[in-house]
């Protein structure tokens, strides 16, 4: 069985329109790997050039955001929800 | 394809802004994205308090519970705003480096004497830039 990465609104666009993406992972990093391999297009609005998680990009396992558990290495067991959820930042000095 | 926006709702917008000033003030844009429409703004906390009148921030709950009691309302978000204070209405490097694709961002210059300008700007698909849109102001 495998786990789920619910997509946000913006990024579905990627995602040929999906709210879901089915992957086979057990860590949170591997399903992000998953999800950017058979979605290229995701890649660059999540991962920067160095392959860290965008600061605006926040990924929860149930109710916790994977920065404050294990990030990438944050085990995932088959019916796992991962949820791709946006912070919005800005600002006019650069 | 323009953002539409209710000249009703953009008035909505700007008051927010005005109150805000010299700080900056963030909301979201929602209505339709079949239609690019936006029917209703709905403000939100700007969270970065040591350097409001030149950051803004919302965190992912937060925004995440917004946006999900627009969604039982039957709202799409269809973008964001956020003001300059005493700036124009370009967006900034770090405007760019922190947008969702997808989205409209639309920016309100903001001086003592009121709101001066807005520009709505669109990511590119590779992030290099964000491209202006008009913004149509609809009864």
């Amino acid at each position: 069985m495998p786990v789920h990465i619910s997509i946000p609104t913006a990024l579905r666009g990627y995602a040929a329109g999906a709210a879901t993406v089915a992957v086979e992972a057990n860590t949170a990093g591997a399903a992000l790997d998953a999800l950017c391999a058979a979605h290229p297009g995701l890649a660059n609005h999540l991962r920067t050039a160095d392959g860290k998680l965008r600061s605006f990009v926040n990924v929860y396992k149930g109710e916790d955001d994977i920065r404050h558990l294990e990030r990438d290495a944050t085990a995932l067991v088959d019916g796992d929800t991962l949820t791709i959820v946006p912070s919005i930042a800005g600002g006019l000095r650069g | 394809m323009g953002l539409r926006l209710k000249r009703a709702e953009a008035e909505r917008m700007h008051a927010h802004m005005r109150e805000g000033y010299p700080h900056e003030v963030v909301g979201i844009l929602a209505g339709s994205r079949d239609t690019w429409s936006v029917y209703h703004v709905v403000s939100l906390v700007n969270e970065r308090a040591d350097s409001p009148a030149n950051r803004y921030h919302v965190s992912a709950l937060a925004l995440h519970r917004a946006e999900e009691a627009l969604a039982a309302r039957g709202l799409d978000v269809v973008g964001y705003y956020h003001s300059h204070p005493d700036h124009p209405s370009a967006y900034s490097d770090f405007d760019r480096d922190h947008a969702l694709p997808n989205m409209s961002y639309l920016i309100g210059a903001v001086t003592t004497g009121g709101v001066v300008g807005q520009q709505s700007w669109r990511l590119r698909d590779d992030r290099s830039a964000m491209d202006e849109e008009d913004i149509i102001l609809e009864d």
